[in-house]
């Protein structure tokens, strides 16, 4: 009798070590796979980068300062080595591109310009990819890191070499101020 | 509920309403048998068999093609055939912000992107369909597009794209489809007794079955009965159905963009285009992010709302959106 119970107690006890390590490796895979997904985004920005400067730059003449700073920081966003040197470095390259779209209101024959507006639609496009992507990461990561770091399945996980995933956090401390704040509450 | 148990429930009300719409299909046929073949001698059900057949095929068929039918029968378009055709640059530019929109909230909800269709209709509204996010289309007015800006157009594809998530469309598309089979089906049983199959008959059953009569009598009004409402019956569940899930998707698609704002905003616009979307039928009222035919029974909650409007009130959602949009 007291053998059975032994051996009903460790068939369970496989069975759930089983059923967790494979849930894990599940959680896994996907936290990886949002994070390729980030780096398929940038890499499509990267792309678009130059023909943005390349319509605009007839137009814009005056702002080179500020094309050329695009331009820089795209080829170093390009260059990066490693997550947190590219998160740094996009956000970076993030700013650059803000200051260039505000320039352009400037300029009304930009505004109206189709090629313009199509490029900046998708660029505005990629941007908002790259943020979805970086919040699906953080959605998956999350839920990995929960399911390790929750008892009982954290007796094992970290036996088993999982180890918790690093969120996407913003880098620089300009992209972390607070945007300005109108309490009017016109609407 | 969280996400797998809304498609887990989902998966099984999908099968629950096949699985009524074939019983309901093998009582109209075993009728069928019983009234008008049984009253002339014929012992073997063929009535039910065939029924069933039929009934188990055009439930298959609206698993796996309710969404081509729905697409077809409110005449959308292909996002790739109405780009040549835009008429102005405006129109190709937004067309290729709505690709870009739905692209991006399926980047944020980590599905597939689904198909993209326009349908030409001045109105705003939009619906989603198909059986899984990996067979799913959605499906928005010229009207919407021309009405919202970039991110309320985010809030109602993620809205849409909830639906997808959840499974909602697979119950939704599949309902839509079989309450549409459902109405045809009691219209020709209706019909097939106003050409007198039965008038004739029924003297001569009642002298050959005696005591029998009666019995039949009663079943046979059952059976009319059923024939009668089962379309309406049909309407009502997708109502019922579609009604409790809007505030689900209003909630995860603002959950997708971080966002409630933009949807709350874009509900309030389409609220007040009053004017009803002609080019969504009746049959697929339910899938619509707002109700297409602009009835005035969904503005308040209630009895008679509950039983008949497809959508739950307007500004009821809004509130609760722009709730959301405080907390966070």
């Amino acid at each position: 009798m007291a053998f059975w119970v032994i051996v009903a107690v460790v068939a369970l006890l496989a069975i759930w070590i089983i059923a967790t390590y494979n849930r894990l490796i599940g959680l896994r895979n996907q936290t990886a796979n949002g994070w390729r997904q980030i780096d398929v985004q940038l890499k499509r920005r990267h792309d678009l980068i130059p023909n943005l400067v390349n319509t605009v730059r007839g137009a814009m003449e005056f702002e080179r300062d500020t094309l050329t700073q695009v331009m820089e920081a795209r080829a170093r966003a390009a260059a990066a080595t490693g997550p947190t040197d590219a998160a740094r470095r996009e956000g970076e390259l993030t700013q650059a591109l803000g200051r260039l779209f505000a320039l352009a209101e400037n300029y009304p024959t930009l505004r109206a310009n189709e090629n313009v507006k199509m490029l900046q639609e998708e660029l505005t496009s990629t941007e908002n990819k790259v943020g979805f992507a970086r919040q699906f990461y953080n959605d998956i990561a999350t839920n990995y890191n929960i399911s390790q770091q929750t008892f009982p399945a954290n007796m094992m996980a970290s036996s088993f070499g999982f180890s918790r995933a690093e969120l996407f956090e913003l880098q620089s401390e300009t992209e972390r101020q607070v945007p300005a704040v109108d309490l009017s509450m016109r609407k | 509920m969280n996400l797998l148990e809304q498609q887990a429930s989902n998966k099984r009300r999908t099968w629950v309403v096949m699985a009524a719409f074939v019983a309901f299909f093998v009582v109209l046929g075993y009728g069928f048998d019983l009234f008008y073949l049984g009253a002339r001698g014929v012992s073997f059900p063929i009535g039910a068999v065939a029924a069933l057949g039929l009934g188990s095929v055009s439930a298959l068929a609206g698993y796996y093609g309710g969404d081509r039918a729905v697409l077809l029968a409110s005449h959308a378009v292909p996002l790739e055939t109405s780009v040549p055709s835009a008429s102005s640059d405006e129109q190709r530019f937004k067309l290729k912000q709505l690709d870009n929109v739905v692209e991006e909230i399926a980047i944020a909800a980590g599905l597939p992107k689904p198909k993209v269709y326009v349908v030409p209709d001045p109105d705003p509204n939009a619906f989603a369909t198909g059986r899984d996010p990996q067979h799913a289309s959605i499906a928005v007015t010229s009207g919407l597009l021309d009405l919202l800006t970039r991110e309320e157009l985010q809030g109602v594809v993620a809205h849409e794209l909830s639906h997808v998530r959840n499974l909602d469309v697979r119950l939704l598309t599949v309902i839509a489809a079989l309450v549409g089979a459902v109405a045809l089906l009691s219209d020709w049983a209706l019909r097939g007794m106003r050409y007198g199959a039965l008038r004739g008959d029924r003297s001569h059953s009642r002298e050959k079955r005696g005591g029998g009569g009666a019995l039949m009598l009663v079943l046979f009004v059952l059976w009319l009965a059923a024939a009668i409402v089962a379309p309406l019956v049909g309407q009502i569940l997708a109502m019922a159905v579609s009604r409790r899930r809007e505030y689900l998707a209003d909630a995860s698609g603002a959950a997708l963009t971080r966002n409630p704002g933009a949807l709350a905003d874009a509900l309030d616009r389409i609220d007040s285009a009053v004017e009803p979307t002609r080019a969504i039928k009746r049959g697929s009222a339910h899938l619509c992010i707002a109700d297409p035919l602009g009835r005035a029974v969904g503005i308040r909650e209630g009895f008679w709302p509950d039983l008949l409007a497809t959508h739950p009130p307007m500004k009821n959602r809004i509130a609760a959106l722009r709730q959301m949009a405080y907390q966070h």
